[in-house]
């Protein structure tokens, strides 16, 4: 094959394994702010959590990171799930209109991510960790993959697509969709809103945890990781509309992809590029490719 | 007649003097404080008015409006970066004042040009666009001093202790006077009635977009000249340090945990917050920031109206005292 087709074919995988990891981070954010109303900052700390959990099953428990999905994932929603029942829910009943619970509770996310943050630093220290798995090279078409990044995007696509029927299928996910629609009808028509919230919340924290155990496969840890991922999830939920699950699954894919561009011509300009898109997007239209 | 005129008197001495009379006595114990505290303080004291101006500030534009700017680190960089350029450890350098001015200069036409562009986004939207302003501006110097300049970071000027206080002093209190009479002008009452509602604004005759790009300047202006002065401070600092998004947060955190209702709410919240800060930093470097989080998450959850709040309805639940509202 010419070289030029090589390198397209390069970019276009290259940006499918990242968006993958990208895909699910945004859908667990887009749920937490489309439905539950919370702009969440320390929702990469959950994916650190995933990703550190990983580490420390693998390395001393010996525990297959694949297995861990099964494991961290459960965890991580129960985590998620109490911080917004107790939490999130008390600010939402104070709150005096939407717009104040939503500022208030994307300060208090602010301060979870500190919470978060140092309870690993305390626990797992400030070094960067890695391990190795799955850790060979894989020919598709003349470009060199390592199996554990198809791995990856492998499981991400098969959770992203069950996570999206499970919300649009299950009588959970309908639950979900009318409180997204209308907390207040929803309420009336005897869904217990409290508790779907929680439960979306959870969700979200989860996804953002299954991407941590994935994406532990490929990079090195660090208990200050979580930040750059809250915010790629952020450009993502806005490229793909503000509260729209398809739209973020798409959009992390998208991203992923001119992240590829961006980092084959400069890869210092990657995340200024991420940026200049996002608020170009803002500018122009701030509801997103899907937004309706 | 005579009741009302002595009404009108009651009203400026209760309203005003008292007040006044205060804050002078503040401001001549912050002034002299070079004289009698150690070096210590001073420098305490500098970085406690450093948050109260960034507070302010943010209040200033972001409180009557209602629209949450997480811009402060953006234009606290710019003005740290001036610094850097004006105020090198070689070669030329031009005065202090001069470079503040610039460092202010430079903020408020950003937030000119990015007022004018943004302020048409609503809520959760301007927030994060605000947000996202603040890393582009790291990652496009990043990118700048690594491939162009060629540089990691860069050094500032050492300057001297008292002058880097007495000149955010004199910040503080351009910013003090500046929030007083705006919010008692006519211009503060458009921006209450753009908070309260746009719509309603523009159509009684308020220039809303004027109104808010003006006062987002004027708020970037104190950003960035505050950054400037601490950038000598600082004298290492590379984008990462100038351009920490913990900027954007803090004053927001401190404002609310102060209290917006009053004007001395941000003041006490940012001071209080400031203080407690340095001090677990200083006592627990480990634990510091972690305390830190839960302070944040527990002033959210239970000081909704800040210490001002808690205090004034502790004030009217005293016996005798007015029945509280709620």
């Amino acid at each position: 094959m010419p070289e030029s087709i090589v390198t397209i074919l390069d970019i276009a995988i290259g940006g499918l394994l990242l968006g993958g990891i990208y895909a699910l981070i945004a859908m667990g954010l887009s749920l937490q702010y489309g439905v539950a109303r919370v702009l969440n900052i320390a929702h990469g700390e959950f994916i650190m959590l995933g990703a550190f959990g990983t580490f420390t099953l693998y390395t001393v428990v010996g525990i297959n990171p694949l297995v861990c999905l099964a494991i961290v994932g459960p965890i991580i929603f129960i985590i998620g799930f109490l911080l917004h029942s107790t939490l999130f829910t008390r600010l939402r009943i104070s709150a005096p209109n939407p717009g104040a619970y939503e500022a208030s509770s994307l300060l208090a996310t602010f301060g979870l991510l500190f919470i978060i943050q140092n309870i690993a630093l305390l626990g797992w220290g400030a070094d960067y960790r890695a391990y190795s798995y799955l850790n060979f090279g894989v020919d598709l078409g003349g470009a060199i993959f390592s199996a554990n990044k198809l791995v990856i995007l492998g499981f991400a696509i098969g959770i992203g697509v069950g996570f999206y029927l499970f919300l649009a299928r299950s009588r959970i996910g309908k639950a979900i969709r009318a409180a997204a629609q209308d907390p207040a009808a929803a309420g009336l028509m005897g869904v217990n809103i409290n508790r779907v919230l929680a439960i979306c919340f959870g969700l979200g924290a989860a996804m953002a945890g299954l991407a941590g155990v994935l994406y532990s496969m490929r990079i090195p840890l660090n208990p200050t990781m979580g930040l750059q991922y809250t915010v790629i999830a952020i450009i993502v939920i806005v490229l793909g509309g503000l509260g729209s699950i398809p739209g973020s699954f798409i959009g992390g894919f998208i991203l992923g992809i001119i992240g590829e561009i961006v980092t084959y011509i400069d890869p210092s300009l990657s995340l200024a590029a991420y940026y200049f898109i996002f608020m170009l997007l803002l500018l122009v239209r701030p509801k997103g490719i899907f937004g309706k | 007649m005579v009741s009302r005129d002595m009404d009108i008197t009651r009203f400026t001495s209760k309203g005003f003097f008292i007040p006044g009379l205060i804050s002078l006595v503040i401001l001549i114990g912050l002034a002299t404080l070079p004289i009698y505290g150690s070096l210590y303080n001073v420098v305490l004291v500098t970085s406690i008015l450093m948050y109260i101006i960034l507070t302010v500030s943010w209040v200033l534009f972001s409180g009557p409006t209602g629209y949450m700017s997480l811009a402060t680190a953006a234009f606290f960089g710019v003005g740290i970066y001036a610094s850097a350029l004006f105020l090198p450890t070689t070669g030329a350098v031009l005065p202090v004042l001069v470079v503040v001015l610039i460092g202010g200069l430079a903020s408020s036409i950003i937030a000119l040009g990015v007022g004018a562009l943004t302020l048409r986004l609503r809520g959760i939207y301007f927030a994060i666009f605000t947000f996202g302003l603040v890393v582009l501006i790291m990652e496009l110097l990043n990118w700048w001093e690594l491939s162009v300049s060629h540089l990691l970071g860069r050094y500032v000027m050492l300057v001297d202790n008292n002058v880097i206080f007495y000149t955010m002093l004199g910040i503080f209190v351009l910013i003090m006077l500046t929030s007083f009479f705006i919010r008692r002008s006519k211009f503060g009452l458009a921006m209450r009635s753009i908070g309260e509602n746009e719509e309603a604004a523009s159509h009684i005759g308020i220039n809303v977009t004027m109104v808010k790009v003006i006062t987002f300047a004027i708020s970037a202006f104190f950003m960035g000249a505050t950054g400037a002065i601490w950038a000598t401070k600082l004298t290492y600092i590379n984008p990462h340090v100038a351009f920490n998004i913990l900027f954007s947060f803090m004053p927001v955190l401190m404002a609310i945990f102060g209290g917006m209702g009053q004007i001395y709410g941000p003041v006490i919240g940012a001071a209080i917050f400031a203080y407690l800060q340095e001090t677990l930093q200083t006592e627990f470097p480990y634990y510091y920031m972690l305390i830190f989080g839960i302070i944040l998450v527990l002033a959210i959850l239970y000081l909704p109206n800040g210490l001002v709040g808690l205090v004034q309805n502790l004030w009217k639940r005293r016996p005798g005292g007015q029945h509280a509202d709620t």
